[in-house]
């Protein structure tokens, strides 16, 4: 099958600064996809470089069989953008808003269809200008989706947001994924992409430093921890075979007849393997 | 073309809508004309032969209605849209930018157009204003409206951030609607602002209104002045084809 999307050898600087430094990556049809890393990273450069906003300065891109940078309106036909901060007319209601940009597709999804899926049934007559930051996200995604399209991409879709309406906004996300979209989306929370995605590409200046699904990069990235006391005081073992390590030392506890105090076999915390990903070793 | 006729109709809609822009580029020069009518409006103009001042004021009244709304509304629109990031989500969707660009410039026009014969109206009524040539007039006035959309958009291309924009706007429009002698003649102005005003396109299109509405003459009697509206909306034009932004200032 050929991917939906397919980058290779990306590169692209801002003067001096090395944004991305050779990047690769796929996406399969109906695939989520999350681009996880901290501010600065270059997600926002990658996403808008295949959107066709950006120029990159080396490698190969496609998208849904084009480059972004050439493709024409029919292929812009096919995606659905929702850009980093929410843009949209303050002064039309939720149903005016897709409705006007439903106008500039030709198969767009029928309006109320898309008022049910982003969850804002009770603010169809609204406008822009009235609605909560969680309601104007949701609107933002709507917009994106109500051409139809067979790619979405989704620019930090829930940052500044509350429990509450990112919950909500996974939601959505959800449903469109369960729709058969495929979706890039770049966050920097991995309890987002743990959420939502597939797979995973983790970048850090520049450079995709781990990818995989989010087992693989939460069990592959930390080595498992074993604590226990001993004359209270702690002592914590980093390991890859905490099978083994912890059967020697129980059974060498056994034989002491010693009770181990305080075991704890813990596997590092989401939280843990993202700081560790993302910021520079300490060595 | 289907996906002109649905753009202009949503930004008939979308200009209906914004109260705050209506107001001053829409009203405020019908006001301005109603005040300005109101104190001096019966008068006549000796150095400007003899003329009634109302009729006078009202072409000079038209001319800043163009720069108003063509020249000042749209590109305080613009600027906001597009630091919103409004213009680079339109640039995301299939509708083609010629058809997004030439739908607000014909919204634009068509605000103007109800505004002249707003002010025509306010005219006729209160000061008992007289116009000639009306078929002229509507050419001179499609004219330099016209030329004024081309420079506001332009003028974008100079405004870096949406909190600036009227001020920007304001400080520019408003001294050349003076300068130009849109509120009262300006026969008695030093010779230096006269020579500032000539090398703005506004005096241009006031002098063509009131030697249509007023002089009685024709748009093709004055052929040097419609020339120079045409360069001033068709440099207008080429600055904005190549430097016009569609993505806010960052990122």
């Amino acid at each position: 099958m050929t991917p939906v999307i397919s980058v290779r050898g990306l590169t692209k600087s801002y003067g001096d600064f090395e944004a991305l430094k050779g990047i690769d990556f796929e996406l399969c049809a109906g695939e989520v996809f999350g681009l996880l890393g901290p501010n600065g990273a270059g997600k926002t450069t990658t996403i808008e470089i295949l959107e066709g906003y950006r120029r990159r300065d080396a490698g190969e891109v496609e998208v849904l069989g084009a480059d972004p940078a050439t493709a024409g309106l029919d292929w812009r036909g096919r995606i659905g953008v929702v850009l980093q901060s929410s843009a949209m007319y303050e002064n039309l209601t939720v149903a005016e808003q897709l409705a006007q940009f439903a106008g500039y597709y030709e198969h767009p999804r029928p309006v109320d269809e898309v008022i049910g899926l982003i969850g804002l049934e009770e603010k169809r007559d609204t406008r822009a200008r009235r609605l909560s930051g969680g309601q104007r996200r949701r609107l933002d995604l709507g917009l994106a989706l109500v051409g139809d399209p067979e790619l979405i991409f989704l620019d930090e879709p829930t940052t500044g947001f509350d429990p509450g309406a990112r919950r909500r906004a996974w939601e959505t996300i959800r449903s469109l994924s369960g729709l058969g979209k495929t979706i890039l989306l770049t966050t920097h929370y991995l309890d987002e992409v743990e959420q939502l995605a597939d797979r995973v590409a983790v970048l850090r200046e520049g450079r995709i430093v781990a990818s995989g699904t989010v087992q693989e990069l939460v069990g592959g990235a930390l080595a498992t921890e074993i604590r226990y006391r001993r004359n209270g005081e702690f002592v914590v073992l980093e390991t890859d075979e905490p099978t083994r390590v912890l059967h020697e030392l129980t059974t060498a506890a056994i034989e002491r007849g010693e009770e181990l105090d305080g075991l704890e076999v813990r596997r590092p915390s989401l939280e843990e393997v993202y700081l560790s990903l993302t910021q520079a070793e300490p060595e | 073309m289907r996906l002109f006729r649905h753009e202009l109709r949503s930004q008939l809609r979308l200009y209906g809508r914004s109260r705050e822009l209506a107001f001053f580029t829409f009203a405020l020069p019908l006001i301005m004309f109603f005040l300005l009518g109101s104190v001096y409006g019966n008068d006549r103009i000796k150095a400007e032969g003899n003329v009634r001042a109302a009729d006078y004021l009202l072409a000079g009244m038209l001319g800043y209605g163009a720069i108003a709304t063509g020249f000042a509304g749209l590109s305080i629109m613009l600027v906001i849209r597009r630091e919103s990031g409004i213009l680079k989500r339109v640039r995301a969707t299939p509708l083609p930018a010629w058809a997004y660009v030439v739908a607000l410039l014909c919204t634009t026009l068509i605000a103007f157009a109800l505004e002249a014969v707003c002010m025509s109206a306010i005219g006729r009524i209160f000061f008992h204003t007289h116009v000639h040539n009306l078929f002229s007039l509507a050419l001179a006035l499609l004219l330099g409206a016209a030329a004024f959309t081309t420079l506001g958009l332009a003028l974008t291309v100079l405004i870096k951030s949406a909190e600036g924009s009227s001020a920007v706007v304001n400080a520019i429009y408003l001294p050349v609607s003076f300068l130009s002698g849109a509120f009262f003649s300006p026969h008695s102005f030093p010779a230096a602002l006269k020579a500032i005003a000539n090398a703005l396109p506004l005096v241009y299109v006031i002098r063509l209104v009131r030697d249509i509405a007023v002089h009685n003459q024709q748009i093709w009697d004055r052929p040097g002045d419609v020339a120079v509206i045409a360069a001033w909306g068709l440099a207008g034009a080429i600055i904005a084809a190549r430097r016009f932004r569609w993505e806010p200032q960052e990122g």
